[in-house]
């Protein structure tokens, strides 16, 4: 970590001189590769997360070869904003879409490799084109001084040209940030309350009117001696089940349908209409349910 | 390289640190780490104990002495015990988890600046691993990718509670790492620097705790729900999700997202030091006795344990004393409250820096502004609607809606059946009396 301010020291003495140290040459090869690494990783592979993975291992690598090129307060902003924000909600996209649901095969544009090839060529030739001869043909500035926000290093230098300079394009872009999460908000946002919110105190008045079933809440299982589960329904008073405390939801999973239709073959119907069973008493009905 | 640096007169924080040699950096990197591991086996157990105290319980108080290696003996055990991968588990991923969530934290701690400049073996350097320009930000950075290890570990277990936590987990960091960053930007106004060294120096004079107090408490609240820890511990909400995110992993892997949690605590609560409480310089009166002696030398990692013994004391005390938040009001809490409150509060300050700096304002025109500030506020708090009263048309009732009983409300001195009890007591008595007193002792046993 030390050793990138050591070189952006040396560089701001030499003034602009092209020296690249041993350990810059050494994480270069490193962390170069592991960012190619990972966007290879993210086409090539199946997985939609791992995907996200492998693109996040590139946007750490390039925030690493910033942090090299003496410039640590973009190299943090990358990690914080693009691997701590967007690629968090991009992860949080495709966890809620489900992990299984990314690998459809059936192509909805017509034509649409085509036309990716094609722009991903002209775009990559404009990109080289541009960037070419800027590698021979411009000279290399010294970088500021990251601990010196005076003569334009680092935070404080950034910060002075955002809001002098560039202050017309820096906020343009946060109009159009604001813009899109509008849009997004104004999109996707379904209210699906009718009216406002009612306070707990309305709730139980309309309870009470008549609105809802029932006026109380549902019955909760029952707790006997001979198990606790939220399967055990409860009883009324004079011993009954109570048909309300019986969750749907239990008594619809594989296990309930194949006990009751083992039940139903077996002639021994349903059990519920007498609590006794539960308390483990009579014998032959527990066997009959095992 | 020293040539080139000799040139400066006073060698800056950052010079020093860059020119250690690479055994000191060792040291100190290891120096950490067993700080970070000390501290985790420190906090367990004390939670446990001040937790139970609370409680009026006894805590731990088998193993070592009056308990202090319990929590030794369990990560020991949990290094041996069986591992268990649930079968439709992501395994690579499920692998990485742990890992990416217990680095970052220990990566945080290198900026902290533990004490001023010392001398180890001969070598002048500062008790902090290094001093970026940007340290502030390296533990956003390193919160930020944590965060991935929960996410992660929640999805590659293959389970729908570990699921719901790594969704909550997400979501919780986002939204709470905007109000923490928010709450360094007055921070970073003030001390004019993003470099947390710098940021200590410049509470030479008085803690920005003081000077900054909305910022502080913001910032507080939003440490303890970027830690996950009640009563902002949704993730791992035991009576909803089980475990939460580490709901399927046992051993050492689960023992590596205890340590993250307890090590992201300790960073946070040094970091917290660091930026309002004055980091490492002794407190006032103690930083009068001769001289400032107090705040040179070794002596400064003591005081700044101790002000992150403050933190982490509170961290416990929260957990001891309040529920957990519903998710939403959670939300609401980060979205509704901390954000706009913190946007408010930096445009206020940086107005008045910006009045402060200026040369060109007397001071009778900033009192002019003040007093004009001070006339909007209340005109606009005249703005804001009365609650409107509740409508009741019930039966009339006490401050507390129970119902009001009688003035002349008397109450008897003893109920029928006391008073029947009492009855048979006193006839009982009188009757042992007279049978004398040896039988005395057989009637009580009855």
């Amino acid at each position: 970590m030390t050793s990138f301010s050591q070189a952006s020291m040396l560089l701001a003495q030499q003034g602009g001189q092209e020296v690249v140290g041993t350990g810059e040459t050494l994480a270069f090869w490193v962390f170069g590769p592991l960012a190619l690494a990972g966007g290879l990783g993210m086409i090539f592979v199946r997985n939609a997360v791992h995907s996200a993975l492998w693109l996040v291992l590139t946007m750490l690598c390039l925030g690493v070869l910033y942090l090299l090129q003496s410039a640590p307060f973009l190299g943090f902003t990358q990690i914080i904003v693009y691997t701590g924000a967007v690629m968090m909600l991009f992860l949080f996209v495709l966890m809620m879409a489900g992990r299984d649901s990314a690998d459809s095969m059936v192509e909805v544009l017509r034509g649409q490799r085509l036309l990716a090839a094609l722009f991903g060529v002209g775009f990559a030739a404009l990109l080289v084109g541009v960037l070419a001869p800027s590698l021979v043909s411009v000279p290399a500035e010294a970088p500021p001084n990251p601990y010196d926000p005076a003569t334009g290093g680092g935070a404080g230098g950034l910060g002075r040209l955002i809001f002098t300079e560039f202050l017309f394009a820096f906020e343009l872009t946060a109009a159009l940030l604001i813009v899109a999460a509008l849009a997004g908000i104004v999109l996707a946002y379904r209210d699906r309350r009718e009216g406002p919110k009612r306070s707990q105190r309305e709730l139980v008045e309309a309870r009470f009117r008549g609105e809802y079933k029932r006026r109380s809440p549902a019955p909760g299982p029952g707790v006997f001696a001979t198990g606790n589960s939220v399967a055990t329904p409860a009883l009324l008073p004079d011993g009954s089940i109570a048909p309300e405390s019986l969750s749907e939801l239990i008594e619809s999973t594989n296990t309930a349908r194949l006990i009751a239709e083992h039940e139903r073959v077996l002639g021994a119907g349903d059990s519920h209409d007498d609590a006794r069973a539960l308390l483990g008493g009579e014998s032959e009905q527990e066997g009959e349910r095992t | 390289m020293t040539s080139y640096l000799a040139q400066a007169q006073p060698l800056s924080r950052a010079d020093v640190l860059a020119d250690d040699p690479i055994w000191l950096i060792l040291i100190k990197v290891v120096a950490l780490f067993g700080f970070g591991v000390l501290m985790t086996l420190f906090m367990i157990n004390w939670e446990r104990k001040v937790v139970a105290r609370m409680q009026h319980r006894t805590g731990p108080n088998r193993v070592g002495p009056n308990g202090w290696l319990q929590s030794l003996a369990d990560g020991i055990k949990l290094a041996f015990a069986e591992e268990i991968i649930p079968d439709g588990a992501d395994r690579k991923v499920y692998w990485l988890a742990p890992v990416i969530s217990a680095t970052p934290a220990f990566v945080a701690f290198s900026v902290l600046p533990f004490g001023p400049q010392v001398s180890i073996f001969g070598e002048p350097t500062f008790l902090q691993l290094v001093d970026l320009p940007v340290g502030v930000l390296v533990v956003l950075a390193a919160s930020a990718i944590g965060v991935y290890g929960i996410v992660l570990g929640g999805w590659a277990s293959g389970s729908p509670y570990p699921l719901l936590g790594a969704l909550r987990s997400a979501a919780q960091v986002i939204s709470y790492e905007i109000a923490m960053g928010l709450s360094l930007v007055a921070v970073i106004l003030y001390a004019q620097s993003l470099s947390t060294g710098e940021i200590v120096d410049a509470q030479r004079n008085g803690w920005f705790a003081l000077l900054l107090l909305p910022s502080f408490l913001i910032f507080v609240v939003s440490m303890v729900g970027e830690t996950n820890r009640a009563p902002f511990d949704l993730p791992e909400a035991e009576s909803e999700l089980v475990g939460g995110f580490h709901t399927e992993y046992s051993s050492l892997k689960f023992a590596l997202f205890f340590l993250a949690e307890y090590v992201n605590m300790v960073v946070l609560a040094g970091f917290a030091t660091t930026l309002f409480l004055g980091g490492y310089m002794a407190p006032w009166p103690l930083s009068a006795i001769g001289g400032g002696v107090l705040n040179t030398g070794w002596w400064p990692i003591l005081w700044f344990v101790g002000k992150m013994l403050l933190f982490l004391f509170l961290y416990i005390w929260l957990r001891g004393t309040l529920p957990r938040f519903r998710y939403d009001q959670f939300m609401r809490l980060g979205w509704k409250v901390l954000v706009p409150a913190n946007l408010v509060w930096i445009v206020m300050i940086a107005g008045v820096r910006a009045i402060n700096t200026s040369t060109d304002v007397t001071t009778g025109q900033k009192v002019i502004f003040g007093a004009v500030a001070i006339l909007l506020i209340v005109l606009l708090s005249l703005l804001i609607p009365e609650r409107r009263a509740e409508e009741d048309d019930g039966v009339p009732t006490t401050g507390g809606d129970y119902p009001l009983p009688p003035l002349d409300l008397e109450v008897p001195k003893l109920t029928p059946r006391q008073a029947a009890f009492e009855k048979e007591e006193r006839r009982r008595k009188r009757t042992e009396v007279g049978a004398g007193a040896t039988t005395s002792k057989e009637a009580d046993d009855v």
